[in-house]
């Protein structure tokens, strides 16, 4: 193993971390919301707080419980969106490639939309 | 030590035969290698994080022979695999950072500052970004970049491993030519 070759592992791992740092920091914020879009367009937004089932356009079905988002059941044949941990920081993300669905986390102004916290 | 074997292949005619039976056993095993990945359930909830077993035999053959031949392995392997154990949105997704990556392996291989293992490391991220890059366009949001960090390190962890390998395997087939 040459030199070079750990320079250039230390390297890719060092902007990992930068990058990780960034999102760590990042909070919850107090109107965190759940927006969701498929193929590039808006399908709604949820508040964070309240518990609720979202139906998705029949493919897939999220579950906002307990100040987390996570997809209870998908159609896709990868399962990784199911799979994936439940959300809840600003900037976090769950993405079902096959069915083009985006679930994040946004701290989003308040639109209003059930202010009542859990 | 165990005696080196001698090269098998003599003269031009048979060494091309040989060529293709060689690149039909070398289509076989990285199957068995893409099987053998869908058996390791490595599901992180991270799109595109994948072992990358047989970017192993492929890292081997760019060595061995040229960016070419590994090109066509590569293909073949993600279009046969994709119709066996995924489905026509897993070629594309596949296809994009098995290129991606191997043709940044090239490059890097070529400069010769790097080991086979830095190669293989550069290929093994370069691999989840392509694949990530194709994943920003398809669901049309930069979202995915929340994903970037953990497909670095993953891409760094499976590329030093399958490095550490090709170096061992290379050692051992250096009198093999195909
Ligand atoms: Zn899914």
């Amino acid at each position: 193993m040459k030199r070079n070759d750990w320079f250039l592992a230390a390297g890719i791992l060092a902007a990992a971390a930068i990058l990780l740092c960034f999102q760590m920091f990042r909070k919850t914020g107090d109107q965190a919301v759940v927006s969701i879009t498929v193929d590039g367009d808006l399908y709604g937004t949820y508040s964070l707080d309240e518990d609720r089932i979202v139906e998705i356009n029949d493919t897939n079905r999220l579950e906002i419980r307990g100040g987390y988002a996570r997809m209870e059941w998908a159609d896709c044949p990868d399962q990784v969106c199911v799979n994936h941990q439940g959300i809840s920081r600003d900037g976090e993300s769950i993405i079902c490639l096959p069915n083009q669905v985006v679930v994040s986390i946004e701290n989003g102004e308040s639109s209003g939309v059930d202010g009542i916290a859990r | 030590m165990i005696p080196r074997r001698r090269p098998v292949l003599s003269g031009k005619g048979k060494r091309l035969k040989n060529r293709a039976a060689y690149f039909g056993v070398l289509t076989a095993l990285t199957l068995i290698f893409s099987y053998v990945e869908t058996l390791i359930p490595v599901n992180l909830g991270i799109p595109g994080a994948k072992l990358g077993l047989a970017n192993l035999v492929i890292v081997i053959v760019l060595y061995k022979t040229d960016f070419k031949e590994a090109l066509l392995l590569s293909v073949t392997r993600v279009v046969l695999a994709g119709f066996i154990f995924g489905n026509l949105f897993s070629i594309l997704y596949s296809l994009a950072g098995a290129v991606f990556s191997l043709m940044v392996m090239n490059v890097l291989k070529t400069k010769k500052t790097l080991s086979v293992i830095g190669v293989s490391i550069a290929g093994g991220a370069s691999h989840n970004l392509g694949q990530l890059i194709i994943a920003a366009i398809v669901v049309e949001t930069y979202q995915v970049g929340y994903y970037l960090p953990f497909l670095l390190i993953a891409g760094v962890i499976t590329g030093a491993l399958i490095g550490i390998t090709s170096r061992e395997v290379l050692k051992r087939v250096r009198d093999v030519r195909f």
